[in-house]
């Protein structure tokens, strides 16, 4: 019999395909069932992000960066007024700074909540995503009850938060956080311990502590390889390093173990949560600075002062002081930084937004090279990406 | 810590000397070493192999605009040392001509971090395994993120009923685009009109 000879051919995934988790186009060179060369085409979801943020004020850039990674919003809007407070030399109060962390971790459980239970349904698991949404709905009911809006918040201010808590609401997460445990086991005892799940995700993507560093892995991916790095430790910002929380590491790097972080992830954020709830001080919630945060409504009926700056505030915004800083936070996927620019004026002269999921997604040849078809994505659906920060 | 900063960005500097031309600690706290754009490689190696240093990870590539400059670019790396807990920011000038070595052979996570100052900036980057425009469409043309590059684009983008296709065609702005000037003198004006009189500068304060 003469010897068929295989050819190697291209495979065109995406960008409508329900396991690409948004507009990923991916280009596969196949040889049969394997894949040889993994070649992601983005950006169909570009929209100038950094070239709008140069044209706008600083207050007025904060909503762009919910529109980054919609999946936890405020996490984004963190690196952006830190990197601003820190240009300003400004200091937030402290019950502004629990609210952040507050809304930080809630954030952080969006998105695991959502990451976790998607990538179970790209690999045939269809309850727990129902589930997870469930939650997810009561999340950002919290969202929406603290800033109006259940995905594009735009809470977090230079200087605090927009407003202060409503009444009541602090009670109600305290209550959220006693059943989601629950949840959270219900959803483990399906997945975790899965014949077909581990057959899907136990030792593919397998990255080493070595590639993770030298591909510039953050967030939960890194800490699948057993790296213990956490910005929330390492560099704490807000009041992380006045809470008690660990940091849960992977052994082998591979998509069971980036599952399993962020699970374990999600009752480390529980537990932050009850914390702040626990130490939430009384206080004002913006900084005490009428050049930077405008002045209580209140006030401008009585105040000349007051009204003109609020007027100078909501034309021309502030002025932020010539020079540069680079603010990272641990966003749900890793590091999310802002590296800014000002020139001394309203506006930024350059807002780079470092997304944690572009450099993931860069290694994804890396993680499927040698795999099989099914496991690309696999590979997708552990690395946790989601278009809108990577193609910005 | 700002001590400590001082005196890693003099052992650099020392240890590397003609490669990196300053080093500077922010008010933020953070140093930033000015290298020389052909030496790059040799920096980051340095930079990461170094016991004093270890800055094994390159966490950000970008480019920044400067149009006022001869050189106009700046390509800024941001590196981070795990082993220290420490972050050092590298930046080197170029121009539209002048390319500058990619760091990929240094660093893997450089690959689309340069493709993206490519196809923001039109900064060359020699040696890089597969320098394509990454984040604009294809076909694209221009450099978008360039200070002269205007914010709406020169093309538009809709669907031929009678092509059935994607067109693309110059952009029409129904109305023209608005660029308000903020800079208006909030803190107490500069200079009154005829002040210069009196100081012998020739520069209103304001902007009439």
């Amino acid at each position: 019999m003469a010897e068929a000879k295989i050819q190697s051919y291209n495979i065109n995934f995406g960008p409508q395909h329900p396991a690409a988790h948004g507009v990923l186009r991916l280009i596969l060179e196949m040889s049969g069932e394997v894949v040889e060369r993994a070649d992601p085409h983005i950006g169909l979801l570009h929209r100038g992000t950094e070239k709008l943020i140069e044209h706008k004020n600083y207050t007025q850039s904060v909503p762009y960066f919910d529109r980054l990674d919609y999946v936890g919003t405020m996490n984004q809007e963190h690196s952006f007024v830190l990197a601003t407070e820190r240009l300003l030399g400004l200091e937030v109060p402290l019950r502004a700074k629990y609210i952040r962390t507050l809304y930080a971790e809630i954030g952080r459980l969006l998105n695991h909540l959502l990451n976790v239970t998607s990538f179970v349904f790209d690999v045939g698991g269809m309850t727990p995503i129902l589930w997870g949404f469930e939650e997810r709905e009561k999340l950002m009911e919290f969202y929406e009850r603290a800033s109006g809006a259940r995905l594009h918040a735009n809470y977090f201010r230079i200087g605090g938060v927009a407003a202060d808590l409503p009444p009541g609401l602090l009670e109600d997460i305290a209550a959220w956080c006693g059943t989601f445990p629950q949840v959270l086991d219900d959803i483990e005892t399906l997945v975790t311990e899965n014949r077909i799940f581990k057959q899907r995700t136990v030792d593919i993507g397998t990255v080493t502590p070595e590639q993770a560093l030298d591909w510039g892995f953050t967030g939960p991916n890194l800490r699948a390889c057993g790296i213990p790095w956490d910005l929330r430790k390492a560099q704490p910002y807000e009041v992380y390093d006045r809470l008690d929380f660990d940091i849960p590491v992977g052994k082998a790097g591979d998509c069971y173990d980036r599952y399993l972080i962020r699970v374990v992830e999600m009752r480390e954020s529980v537990k932050i949560m009850q914390q702040c709830l626990a130490q939430m001080p009384g206080g004002p919630v913006r900084a005490d600075d009428r050049k930077v945060t405008p002045p209580p409504r209140g006030e401008m009926k009585r105040s000349m002062e007051a009204l003109i700056h609020h007027f100078k505030l909501f034309t021309e915004g502030f002025h932020v002081p010539a020079g540069e800083v680079y603010a990272a936070t641990e966003a749900p996927k890793g590091e999310f930084a802002v590296y800014l620019i000002s020139d001394g004026t309203g506006k930024p002269y350059r807002c780079k937004i470092r997304p944690p999921g572009y450099v993931h997604l860069q290694a994804l040849d890396l993680l499927s090279k040698g795999h099989m078809l099914a496991d690309v994505v696999s590979n997708i659906g552990s690395i946790d990406i989601v278009f809108g920060e990577i193609d910005r | 810590m700002t001590q400590a900063l001082k005196d890693l960005g003099d052992y650099i500097a020392a240890a590397l000397p003609g490669d990196v031309l300053a080093t500077d600690v922010n008010r933020c706290g953070e140093l930033t070493l000015i290298a020389r754009a052909a030496a790059i490689q040799k920096v980051m190696t340095f930079l990461r192999d170094d016991a004093g240093c270890l800055f094994k990870q390159l966490v950000d590539v970008c480019g920044v605009d400067w149009p006022g400059r001869e050189a106009r670019f700046d390509v800024v790396y941001h590196l981070l040392s795990l082993k220290h807990n420490q972050r050092v920011r590298v930046k080197v000038a170029t121009d539209e001509e002048t390319p500058v070595p990619s760091v990929t052979p240094v660093f893997s996570a450089a690959g689309w971090f340069e493709r993206e100052v490519w196809d923001m900036y039109g900064v060359v980057f020699t040696d890089h395994p597969d320098l394509r425009r990454i984040l604009t469409d294809y076909g694209f043309e221009g450099h978008p993120l360039r200070k002269d590059f205007p914010l709406t684009g020169y093309v538009e983008l809709r669907y031929d009923d009678e092509q059935k296709r994607v067109v693309y065609e110059p952009v029409k702005l129904t109305q023209d685009f608005r660029s308000f000037d903020f800079l208006s003198p909030w803190e107490g004006p500069g200079l009154l009109p005829g002040d210069e009189k009196a100081s012998g500068s020739d520069k209103i304060g304001g902007n009439s």
